[in-house]
């Protein structure tokens, strides 16, 4: 897969990223041909919602090269970036929806603002996007009034308004029951293949992943430590990949936190 | 002397952290003037946050103003009376108002109320990602959030000092002429013989000015620079209200001392 260099949408070159002295990243290299759906996988605190966030911009890496169609995103200026932004659209973990809008005005939001289409048309697409995500009946209720599922699949409707060519989501599956779980995977699917975009989800949600993407990163200790197809990763006997795949107790992705030994902290008594 | 030590590495971070936060709001406010175009070109955002700052503290602006002139009604009257000079009421009423109480509590009840719901709005958009996702959407939210809302409370703020101020004297005429008895001729005529358009209403009409863009700044600024979480925002609406009336009444003596300095 990683072999179609010439069909990449987006790139990482050894990427490292710190919060101030923490360092989160440190050289990770992840490639993401267009059309595809892509996941980033690892325990949570391991860095996979920053890695979306220096895709979009949103931060800068403090060492390498983050490449979105071509352009490198830590060089482009506030208005280049934005203009990229415009072609991508993010589904922030829980929703992220404008609460003082209702579900139609939070999805007309992007194409009030980047168009000057009229409002007829407008409120055509909207409903068109609303419907692809089952929610068509809902435009006309308020953010509050809505499940978890259903806000995130009208954040969902609001990032492809514009038919983006990245989509990115974070965490889509959180919280989530079961047949929602299942509808918003068949959706992150289905809209891609239909817009002919490309996705990138950031998720725990291993069984949900294996059945929708093309490719898996697995992220751990600021690096990239697995990466595959679904059924390379079912048949993997790497321990890293066995450990999150089986849901393993035991094994080398690491639990805790660093810290000092339990005996050195409970007898010397400094982590209170 | 460890003790000593880390008294002054607190303070002087304390001193570094103010001076910092003072540079980046600097930054901010200047940012916020750079992207206010569209709070003039897109007017509806500005019109909308006018009804949530102005229009929605009318009550209590109107109702405490009200208030504020009976009290000067009732200890106006009290100490001017041992003068002999009752019918000069309406010049106290209307001279403490319009120069320094409308300006100033107005400005006050502005930041307890608009102030405050302004940055816990921006604040809680700030925590539930809806900046974030306004500015993945390639919206900049200085410009679409911060913006009209600054520019709302600059333009209502100098409109709720002159309703208070209003509501004030008629309160003052309410106690003084109707429930204690000054002439209601003097009253009025002596309040318009001594109040000058220029040097009174003009100075407190730009001291309202300048508490409200004041009140509006801190209010966006602490609202955008929140900590994201219950706690940060918290600390942030009780920073928007403190530092406000602080501002106010500093900036109140600054600015009286400029205008009125030996001229009254």
């Amino acid at each position: 897969m990683v072999s179609e260099t010439d069909n990449l949408l987006v790139s990482l070159k050894d990427v490292r990223f710190a919060y101030g002295e923490r360092e989160i990243l440190r050289g990770v290299n992840l490639k993401v041909p267009r059309g595809k759906v892509v996941a980033i996988m690892g325990g949570s605190g391991c860095g996979k919602t920053t890695l979306l966030r220096l895709i979009g911009g949103q931060l800068r890496a403090t060492a390498g090269t983050v490449e979105v169609a071509g352009r490198n995103v830590s060089s482009l200026n506030t208005a280049e970036l934005y203009e990229m932004r415009r072609r991508m659209g993010m589904l922030f973990q829980f929703g992220a929806l404008f609460t003082d809008m209702s579900v139609f005005d939070n999805v007309a939001f992007p194409l009030r603002e980047h168009t000057d289409l009229p409002f007829g048309l407008i409120r055509d697409m909207v409903l068109m996007k609303l419907n692809a995500v089952g929610l068509r009946g809902a435009a006309d209720l308020m953010p509050a009034e809505l499940s978890g599922g259903m806000a995130r699949r009208v954040a969902l409707a609001r990032a492809i308004a514009l038919d983006p060519m990245l989509i990115m989501y974070d965490e889509p599956f959180a919280g989530l029951d079961p047949i929602s779980l299942g509808v918003i995977g068949q959706l992150i699917r289905k809209l891609n293949d239909a817009l002919g975009a490309t996705t990138i989800m950031v998720t725990h949600d291993i069984m949900e992943s294996l059945q929708i993407v093309d490719y898996i990163y697995f992220v751990s200790e600021g690096g990239i430590v697995a990466e595959g197809t679904p059924d390379e990763l079912r048949a993997s006997k790497d321990p890293w990949v066995y450990q999150f795949i089986h849901a393993e107790p035991d094994g080398p992705v690491p639990f805790h936190y660093p810290a000092e030994a339990l005996d050195e902290s409970l007898i010397g008594g400094s982590a209170a | 002397m460890n003790g000593l030590l880390n008294f002054i590495r607190r303070l002087g971070a304390t001193a570094v952290e103010g001076v910092w936060r003072i540079g980046f709001a600097a930054r901010f406010f200047v940012l916020l003037l750079r992207h206010s175009g569209q709070s003039l070109t897109r007017i509806h955002l500005t019109v909308r946050e006018i009804y949530f700052s102005g229009v929605l503290s009318l009550l209590i602006i109107m109702v405490s103003g009200l208030f504020v002139g009976m009290v000067l009604g009732l200890q106006g009257y009290e100490t001017l009376q041992r003068y002999g000079s009752g019918d000069a009421l309406g010049v106290l009423v209307s001279l403490s108002l319009t120069r320094e109480l409308g300006p100033v509590v107005a400005g006050l009840l502005f930041a307890s109320r608009a102030g405050l719901a302004v940055t816990a709005e921006i604040g809680l958009m700030k925590t539930t990602e809806q900046l974030d996702a306004m500015d993945m959407m390639a919206v900049n939210p200085i410009a679409r959030v911060v913006a009209p809302r600054f520019w709302g409370g600059v333009i209502s703020m100098p409109l709720l000092a002159a309703l208070f101020s209003a509501m004030g004297v008629l309160g003052g005429w309410l106690i003084g002429v109707v429930f204690i008895g000054v002439d209601n001729g003097a009253f009025w005529s002596q309040m318009q013989a001594a109040v000058d358009f220029r040097f009174d209403i003009m100075n407190g009409v730009i001291k309202s000015f300048v508490f409200g863009a004041t009140v509006a700044l801190i209010a966006v600024f602490e609202g955008y620079d929140c900590t994201p979480t219950a706690e940060g925002l918290s600390r942030a609406i009780t920073r928007t209200v403190v530092t406000s009336a602080l501002a106010i009444l500093a900036l109140d003596f600054v600015l009286t001392s400029l205008m009125f300095r030996g001229q009254s």
